[in-house]
């Protein structure tokens, strides 16, 4: 497993290992996501397997030294293909005594705790609560405690600069940016790039940044605080072209590439939401590809506003997280009633209300699936990892045109922030999209529907011949006008429920890692894959009989779930809420399954999902 | 006044159009003697001035009475949610600038629950036209106060009289940027005619305030200054360049006393037509404009006509414009998109 590498201290100047989990925590103002993020690049750039889980508080700049103000960014870096960012920290870099009594729980028994003794004082013992120094009342004795005046030596590194002394300070993230490179035997030279990047302008702070980087690095090489230097070879995985990216980046650029891929331009409305802006941004970016992003003024117009684009022949797309959905769902109910491709992203997020902004969730899914007003089917979509947002937002648009429908892509903050390899696709391994527009105007009507699909036309406002009137009333079958019959609705419920049921005919069937029969199936959804896989895989080799079949289709559910669900003695729904697929699946296929839940802001641990199926077992 | 010549979705080719072309098959279904079928008939008279065929004609309406009318529009029509037809009208445009997009709202779609949209799409100068039927009631949900209601109107959900002051909706206008701002009222087929072609010549966001009776629930708002006796009285048509001259015998005027307007009659205490205001839509500075707003009745006569027109670049314009700078950098190929940034690559 990912957490358990054992950093041994042996005699050995240089020792071997499968994968190691480091994690960087700090004060919000400490700069310790971008500490993780360059160590997550150049472990990438070496060839590791990698998986990240940056963990922030709400706060921009909580109150410095406090709990709350701590931020964390946990980096599994591996020789083989890993799939979580990691249970337990091998390493931990705590940057004060609050980032230590946040942390320290989660490391290894035994692990490496690198400290920055120059922030123990006392005021900040006070604030992180500590009634004495823990790096001299020996209760780090469990741990391997490196303590190291960081502050300091960053300063002497930068004696002669002529800097501020803030802008020396700042400097410090790297000196143990530079202390990990040389634990781990890293070369410098991807950070140095993009220093060079970043403070190209302004030389002196790159200088700075640059011999803060390489003191860290020196100080660890020579003054032999590590006897012992870990090496993790290049993870096996399949060949191709990777790069490294998150889940809103990948959201982003699947969303792009569906768009080509249909030879409709994408419009993207939103409201700025954590965790789902750096969308937002990626997308405002990519204007070269014709991209209109608007920035509405509120949830609403977000969505209104692609709707209105759908209607003209765009793709439509919102983005935005619960609280935004919840505005939003009138909206989606009148594009359900007009039948028009709007995609919905949701990056859920702690809930209810404003909840947790910038921790994991799960618990939306009833909500994409009911949450509206009248019988409201949608097609419901969820990708299982950074690099497979890039494919779910293809499949995405794929169904919301083929279908004529609204569509939710159910993403999640975890995977939204977290990052991986991702093998490029080469645009021929991509799905065909083809949106017609309709232009004969002869024997046209805007609800006559396409037999297979039962999508009605897309009509766009232009295309002569083609004039007419939709809303949000209730339409009469194929004419599309205002009809208040009560059999004419009574049929038109149904129609449109089973519109998104023969979705069902569109998608792939669902695969059962592990055998496809045998005491216990755990069933997931969404971002809590790599968990559940890894978890499974690691109960087969202890020679438990346990599979796992992960949905990324949810709305309609793949046509073989059923089936696959009646061939072993137990079925366990792993989810962060509280049993919300669960429902879903008792309720579609009478099958007496088991919830496993967590609702801690936290993803899934390995170990404890293996805890939880052993229970069952 | 001159108008930039080209209208969104105009051709240039004559087409002849008729109003009656621009009638649906829908049967209209407004209470008999609303003022909607005036507002109605006059769009669809204007219509074929334009020049526009009717494949490019979009009208976009909320919740509400006057939202029914893009059934009764033989164009491409949205009726979609109370209070956001702005939105999904910025979709459209945005999308398809080429498009002529009408927003149909009115007072309580457009100022109440769509408040928020209304102000939006004023200060963005997006190119639509925004026809704000203004009957000071709710009609449909038959009959409660609504945000132009006056104060102490009694109404079924404010028995003893609303305790809300009304919002003036030319005022919100103004105050969000809107490039163009009249108002005009049903009764008046000629005004309200000439109003709508002025609006849909108009570049940049166009928003008319239509006084419109409704006479079921509010019958007679608007009497006091609408009857044809009255008229000449207590309403004064706003005139480019002209001063501000009005009433049956064409004798009385405003005057501005410091910053404040007042009613003067020409002739009288030595005021001659020189000492009048003199109307200027084409001010950038909008303090003219937000005056006239101030003017109400029985203080001073109602202003109709345009209170603004300035010129100023369209949303959907400038957001093509960033899209061909960022395209004429170079339109990267999808291939390169996906291969961007730092990448490696296992055997």
């Amino acid at each position: 497993m990912s957490s358990t590498a054992i950093l041994g201290n042996t005699e050995e100047r240089v020792q071997e290992l499968t994968s190691v989990t480091i994690r960087f925590a700090g004060d919000s103002g400490d700069g310790m996501q971008l500490t993780g993020t360059q160590f997550t690049n150049t472990a990438a750039l070496l060839g590791n397997d990698i998986s990240t889980l940056p963990d922030f508080p709400a706060e921009i700049r909580a109150p410095q030294g406090s709990l709350p103000g701590v931020s964390g960014f946990q980096v599994n870096f591996s020789s083989v293909d890993i799939r979580t960012p990691g249970d337990e920290p091998d390493v931990l870099v705590a940057m004060n005594p609050a980032a230590l009594k946040v942390n320290l729980p989660d490391l290894h028994e035994g692990g490496i705790l690198i400290v920055n003794e120059n922030e123990f004082t006392k005021a900040n013992l006070e604030k992180a609560g500590y009634t004495s120094n823990p790096l001299t009342d020996d209760s780090l004795a469990g741990y391997r405690l490196i303590a190291i005046p960081i502050t300091d030596l960053t300063y002497n590194a930068l004696a002669d600069m002529n800097l501020t002394k803030r802008n020396k300070e700042r400097c410090k993230n790297f000196f143990a940016l530079g202390i990990v490179f040389a634990l781990f035997d890293r070369p410098l030279e991807p950070t140095y790039r993009w220093i060079e990047q970043k403070f190209g302008a302004k030389p002196d702070i790159a200088e700075a940044n640059r011999r803060t980087l390489k003191a860290g690095f020196d100080y660890a090489d020579t003054t032999e605080i590590f006897t012992t230097h870990y090496r993790v070879r290049k993870a096996n995985l399949p060949p191709g072209k990777y790069r490294k990216i998150t889940g809103n980046e990948a959201t982003a650029l699947g969303f792009v590439t569906a768009a080509e891929l249909a030879g409709r331009p994408l419009f993207y409305g939103s409201y700025p939401i954590t965790p789902a802006s750096d969308i937002l941004h990626e997308l405002s970016r990519l204007k070269n590809f014709g991209v209109k992003s608007f920035q509405a003024e509120d949830e609403i117009a977000a969505i209104g506003a692609a709707i209105g684009a759908a209607f003209a022949g765009h793709i439509g797309l919102t983005g935005t997280s619960g609280p935004g959905v919840c505005l939003k769902s009138e909206a989606i109910g009148l594009a359900v009633m007009t039948e028009l491709p709007v995609v919905i992203i949701n990056v859920q997020r702690g809930g209810p209300s404003t909840g947790l902004p910038t921790k994991t969730e799960q618990a939306d899914l009833l909500q994409a699936f009911y949450g509206r007003n009248g019988e409201c089917p949608v097609a419901v979509v969820a990708p299982s990892s950074p690099s497979d947002c890039f494919k779910m937002a293809v499949e995405a648009v794929r169904l919301a045109v083929t279908f004529m429908t609204p569509v939710f892509y159910l993403s999640d903050g975890y995977i939204a922030n977290g990052a991986e390899p991702w093998r490029i696709p080469q645009l021929s391994e991509l799905p065909a999209i083809r949106p017609v527009l309709r232009q004969d105007p002869t024997g046209f009507l805007p609800y006559e529907r396409d037999e297979q699909t039962l999508a009605r036309p897309w009509a766009v406002p232009g295309t002569p011949g083609l004039e007419h009137r939709i809303g949000g009333l209730e339409k009469q079958h194929r004419t599309g006008n205002v009809s208040y019959d009560p059999a004419n609705h009574d049929f038109m419920v149904r129609l449109r429920a089973e519109k998104i049921a023969r979705i069902a005919n569109f998608i792939p069937d669902a695969t059962v890692e592990g055998d496809p029969e045998g005491d216990l199936l755990v069933v997931g959804w969404g971002g809590t894959y790599g968990a559940i896989a890894t978890a499974t895989e690691e109960l087969r080799r202890q020679g438990y009989r346990v599979s796992n079949v992960h949905l990324r289709y949810l709305s309609p559910f793949p046509r073989n779930l059923g089936d696959l669900l009646r061939r072993f003695k137990r079925v366990a729904v792993a989810e962060l809420n509280l049993g919300q697929l669960d429902l879903l699946i008792r309720g579609k296929f009478l099958v007496d399954t088991v919830s496993i839940n967590k609702v801690a802001g936290k993803p899934f641990k390995v170990s404890e999902l293996v805890a939880r199926c052993k229970a069952l077992l | 006044m001159t108008e930039p010549l080209k209208i969104a979705g105009a051709s240039d080719m004559p087409l002849n159009l008729q109003r009656t072309d621009f009638i649906s098959d829908q049967e209209v279904r407004w209470c008999p003697g609303c003022g909607d079928y005036s507002i109605l008939f006059q769009v669809q008279s204007v219509l074929p001035k334009l020049n526009i065929p009717r494949e490019n004609l979009v009208f976009v309406s909320g919740i509400g009475c006057s939202s029914r009318f893009p059934y009764y529009m033989n164009t491409y029509g949205f009726h979609t949610i109370h209070g956001r037809a702005p939105t999904i009208a910025t979709g459209i445009k945005v999308a398809n600038p080429d498009l002529s997009v009408w927003v149909i709202t009115g007072d309580g779609d457009g100022l109440s629950i769509g408040g928020n949209h209304f102000i939006h799409v004023m200060r963005r100068n997006l190119d639509v036209n925004v026809l704000l039927f203004n009957n000071r009631i709710y009609g449909l949900t038959k009959g409660q106060y609504s945000p132009t209601s006056e104060f102490g109107k009694k109404t079924k959900s404010s028995p003893m009289g609303s305790i809300e002051r009304p919002i003036n909706p030319l005022c919100v206008a103004i105050a969000s940027e809107a490039t163009f701002v009249a108002r005009s009222i049903d009764v008046d087929t000629k005004h309200l005619a000439a109003t709508i072609e002025r609006a849909a010549r108009h570049k940049g966001v166009a928003f008319i305030e239509i006084y419109q009776n409704c006479n079921i629930f509010n019958d007679g708002a608007y009497k006091p200054i609408s009857d044809k006796e009255v008229r000449a009285d207590n309403m004064l048509y706003l005139e480019h360049g002209k001063p501000m001259i009005f009433g049956k015998d064409r004798n009385k005027g405003i005057r501005l006393n410091g910053i404040k307007p007042e009613v003067v009659t020409i002739g009288e205490n030595g005021v001659t037509v020189d000492d009048l205001l003199i109307h200027d839509e084409s001010a950038e500075d909008p303090t003219l404009a937000y005056l006239l707003t101030q003017m109400n009745f029985p203080n001073f006569p109602v202003p109709m006509g345009v209170f603004r027109s300035v010129s100023k670049p369209t949303f959907e314009d400038l957001m093509a414009q960033q899209i061909e700078v960022a395209t004429a950098r170079g339109r990267c190929n999808l291939e390169e998109l996906l291969n961007s940034g730092d990448t490696w690559v296992v055997e």
